[in-house]
């Protein structure tokens, strides 16, 4: 195992820059996610480093040694792929084997290897099948066996549930991170589903336009975004953003409601600011006391209500766990707990 | 692959050059055996014998050999066989290539649908690809033939003819008995690729379309062919250049006549180089067969451009 | 669902035509073949004679040069199919695989060589073989004719490559294979059935090839199949029954070839066809 540290990484297709100056530093052992909209940049970042394309400017190291001209074959990482790649002519033993053959290691430690791998994942009655007599979640296995049979230096993921349906990406979900558990294996992980990132991160690098956009854990993400784009992409429904003006101590809103802040920000009066607030956050009161909305959608998961609003002709969610919330007229008034909520400057930056 | 790419853009003052050199000669190496076979025997000598359009070169004449300028192009504007060669051979590559397109588009069609030994009948019904073409040429003219070959007694049987005589030596029907022997044998072509096409086309748009009410010449009309459409351009056109080129059928069945009713230009090269052995005349025919063919392949690729560029 | 069964009908009928098309002059030339000679015209448009001889067939084997002619067609066939594979594999992947700016121009040279009369290369060739004593040669044959199919072949093994993911690749880079050992032991294995059509359709044209072998060569030692043939019909143009006897004997081993192929053939071009 061990760490790896990317410096002002640089990617460029031609004059099409796709990664602007990516630092990052990744502990021996950390599970990092790279989360974000296609297009961000994540893959390619994760390609770089598994040595699958050249870095334009910047540099790569793993284990404190420069990789950036190193063929992938010497970087000894493994890689899962969406697509699984699994060798279609080859059998799951060979499958997971293939890398060692390729490093000439000797048949029983081989077969040791294989075993081990095939017991812990639950292939071994599958061992002699080809990938094509496999069911996707079984490929998905493979191809997770095939990587941790080699004991590599840092794993790498490159959406690897994305294919599986939603009861099999939760269960693997759960394994992908109870092997990280075991093995304590420096892991990059890339996906554009938020709450992928949030279950399996140790840290979750938040991307968008080839740019870092924050990098914490994932409750420092969730309670804490550093900007606009971080604050909407995480959490599911995502959070509510509200014009507002800043005004010494508390904002105004577009139509004159005065919200008091807990902190108060370096900001000057007048300047225009971003109000955040998460639908979970946000409190439903019937007294009349705050502001008034009108119902327009009721979605019930089961768990709880995701209620979608007009409040004041803008789109507003409400999410909450009350099961009386279905049974709300077309009007309630809603109020948000100062503690709650994410106040951010023109920049897009957050201010509190 | 980004690779060469990249390689070539990003990082040049750090990345040492031989492994630049490496990867960039890596695609040259890997395509250098095809490469130096096909400049050696083919374009050196395509160089070579498009000299010798301007060159005096008769292979029993040792006085042969000097440059003559534009002489054999003069001589070939005033060739009347040569333009009765072009005429026979716009006739012969139109009517091959559009029946051989219309009956391998049929058959394509009918073998695009599941059913019980679909594979064995595939594989029979391609079969006159794999006769050489000279024998496919013997094998006609012997069919044609009337002492031994069953087509002119059924022909005489229909009414169609006066007696059971060798329509390859009837100066008004004698092109016709290449033209089907060509046809037999691409037939295949033609089905191999648009199978090939039809079997691309997603199915659910079909099922689509007949959720929508689409009747089976609606859903051809709308979904298959212009889902073929693109296919059937590029074979045509490299069928069309590939006939207008191959005279193997004629020169085995007819050798030109009779009084050359059915000399094409290729195989009137052909008699040019190897009945009269002047090798300087064929060569300024082929150069002339060469530019009109690159000529038709332009318009063919603009028209294309135009149309594509209309949608 | 009820259907007409009157569509099934046609669509059977018009298979049967076309397999009836197409076989009928290889069943004739069979015919003729296997019908002794005092029937051949008494009984000519019989389908079938009503005594059958192999007396032609024996004929041809033993009286004449073409077990020769078979044995050099095999070699020169078989040679070229081998040597068009390996090369078309290579520039086939290159094509497939790499984006560098001379590609095109590639790709424009090997369509440039599908124009224009081949009648045009026979001087011009065979002044450049002479010398090289590659003339009246097998060996000069093979070299000629590999030159004519690489480009086909070039472009019917990208079509295949095109078809295999390249995460394949990548997965086995990773898996610490170089590209030419990842090529070697995860693509070109995958690619076996677009080989086995490329062998296939190279072999197919070898095997037939009428003109080269006829300029190239003289004499009987170093003649193929198609020259013996056709030299052998001029000789004996009134002897039907041994010209056919000779000709489905240079049928078959293209046939078997070819039957053997086609399906890969269809799976090649769709492979093809699905990414362009």
């Amino acid at each position: 195992m061990a760490s790896i540290q990317i410096e002002k990484l640089e990617k460029s297709y031609g004059h099409v820059s796709v990664l602007h100056g990516v630092d990052l530093n990744i502990e021996d052992g950390e599970f990092i996610v790279l989360v974000g909209p296609s297009g961000c940049g994540k893959s390619t970042l994760l390609r770089m480093i598994a040595g699958l394309e050249d870095v334009s400017r910047g540099e790569i190291r793993i284990a404190g040694n420069r990789v950036n001209d190193l063929h992938p074959k010497d970087r000894d990482i493994a890689m899962v792929f969406q697509s699984y790649a699994l060798y279609p002519h080859m059998t799951v033993a060979q499958n997971m084997s293939y890398s060692l053959r390729l490093r000439k290691i000797a048949k029983e430690k081989i077969a040791a290897a294989v075993s081990a791998a095939a017991s812990k994942l639950g292939l071994d009655p599958l061992l002699e099948r080809r990938p094509k007599a496999l069911s996707g979640g079984q490929r998905q296995r493979v191809a997770m066996g095939r990587a941790i049979v080699r004991q590599p230096k840092a794993f790498l993921f490159d959406e690897p549930l994305s294919n599986l349906d939603a009861r099999l990406r939760e269960q693997m979900r759960a394994e992908i991170k109870k092997m990280h558990g075991d093995l304590k294996a420096t892991s990059i992980y890339v996906t554009h589903d938020q709450i992928e990132a949030m279950t399996l991160a140790d840290r979750i690098v938040a991307m968008h336009g080839g740019v870092v956009q924050q990098v914490g854990s994932p409750l420092e993400l969730y309670d804490r975004p550093a900007n606009l784009f971080v604050a909407g992409f995480i959490g599911s429904p995502g959070m509510n953003f509200l014009a507002a003006t800043y005004s010494a101590g508390s904002v105004i809103l577009a139509n004159g409601t005065r919200i008091a802040l807990e902190t108060v920000p370096a900001l000057a009066p007048g300047e225009s600011v971003t109000l955040g607030i998460r639908p979970e956050h946000v409190v439903v009161v019937n007294d009349g006391s705050g502001m008034q909305a009108t119902v327009e959608l009721v979605e019930p998961t089961g768990f709880g209500i995701i209620l979608h609003l007009s409040l004041h002709g803008l789109p507003f969610k409400v999410f909450t766990l009350d099961r009386g919330a279905l049974n709300y007229g077309s009007q309630i008034s809603v109020r948000f707990p100062s503690q709650y909520l994410h106040l951010f400057d023109s920049s897009e930056e957050r201010v509190a | 692959m980004t690779n060469a790419v990249g390689t070539m853009r990003g990082h040049q003052s750090r990345k040492p050059w031989l492994k630049r050199l490496a990867s960039a000669s890596e695609p040259w190496l890997y395509s250098a055996p095809s490469l130096i076979l096909i400049v050696a025997v083919m374009l050196v000598p395509l160089v070579v014998g498009i000299s010798y359009a301007f060159r005096d070169i008769q292979l029993l004449n040792p006085f042969s050999g000097g440059f003559i300028g534009l002489q054999h192009f003069r001589d070939l504007a005033k060739d009347a066989a040569f333009y009765t060669a072009l005429k026979n051979t716009l006739w012969w590559t139109g009517a091959s290539v559009v029946l051989q397109f219309f009956f391998g588009l049929v058959l394509a069609l009918l073998l695009d649908k599941p059913f019980w030994g679909r594979g064995i009948v595939q594989a029979l019904v391609f079969l006159p690809w794999a006769v050489p073409s000279f024998l496919a040429g013997l094998n006609w003219a012997w069919l044609f033939n009337p002492v031994i070959g069953p087509i002119p007694h059924w022909l005489f049987a229909l009414g169609l003819m006066d007696q059971p005589d060798n329509i390859l030596s009837d100066p008004h029907y004698a092109m016709w008995g290449p033209i089907v022997a060509n046809v037999w044998w691409g037939i295949p072509f033609f089905a191999i690729t648009l199978l090939a096409a039809l079997q691309a086309i997603p199915r659910d748009l079909y099922e689509a379309a007949s959720i929508d009410g689409a009747n089976w010449f609606q859903r051809f009309w709308s979904i298959t062919l212009p889902f073929l459409a693109p296919t059937i351009a590029i074979t045509v056109l490299l069928r069309t250049v590939w006939i207008s080129n191959f005279a193997d059928l004629i020169v085995v069945m007819t050798g030109g006549g009779p009084a050359d009713r059915t000399q094409i230009v290729a195989s009137y090269i052909f008699t040019q180089a190897f009945k009269r052995l002047d090798f300087g005349y064929a060569s300024a025919i082929a150069l002339v067969l060469l530019v009109l063919l690159l000529a038709y392949s332009m318009l063919i690729v603009l028209l294309r451009q135009t149309l594509l560029n209309k949608d | 669902m009820k259907r007409s069964i009157l569509p099934t009908i046609a669509h059977r009928l018009a298979i049967l035509c076309y397999v009836a098309f197409a076989l009928f002059p290889l069943f004739w030339l069979l015919k003729v073949s296997v019908t002794p000679n005092d029937l051949l015209y008494s009984e000519g448009v019989r389908l079938w004679p009503s005594r059958t001889t192999w007396d032609h067939y024996a004929f041809v084997l033993q009286h004449s040069a073409f077990p020769t002619f078979f044995k050099n067609s095999v070699i020169v066939a078989t040679s070229t199919a081998v040597v068009v594979t390996v090369c078309a594999s290579l520039s086939g992947y290159a094509l497939s695989r790499f984006s560098f700016r001379a590609k095109y121009v590639i790709i424009a040279l090997m369509l440039l060589t599908q124009m224009f009369p081949l009648v045009m290369l026979v001087a011009p060739i065979f002044k450049i073989l002479s010398p090289l004593g590659l003339t009246n040669s097998l060996t000069g044959l093979v070299i000629v004719y590999t030159a004519f199919n690489v480009p086909f072949a070039t472009f019917l093994m990208q079509s295949f490559f095109d078809g295999i993911p390249k995460d394949l690749e990548e997965a086995a880079m990773i898996d610490g294979a170089t590209k030419f050992i990842a090529f070697r032991q995860i693509i070109l294995p995958l690619t076996l059935p677009g080989i086995a059509a490329t062998l296939g359709f190279v072999f197919t044209a070898a095997w037939s090839e009428l003109l080269f072998a006829l300029m190239l060569i003289n004499g009987n030692a170093a003649a193929t199949f198609p020259v013996g043939l056709l030299t052998f019909v001029s000789k004996f143009s009134v002897d039907f029954g041994q010209m056919m006897a000779a000709g489905i004997m240079a049928l078959i081993p293209a046939a078997l070839f070819f039957l053997l192929i086609q399906r890969y053939l269809v799976q090649g071009l769709t492979a093809g066809a699905v990414k362009g």
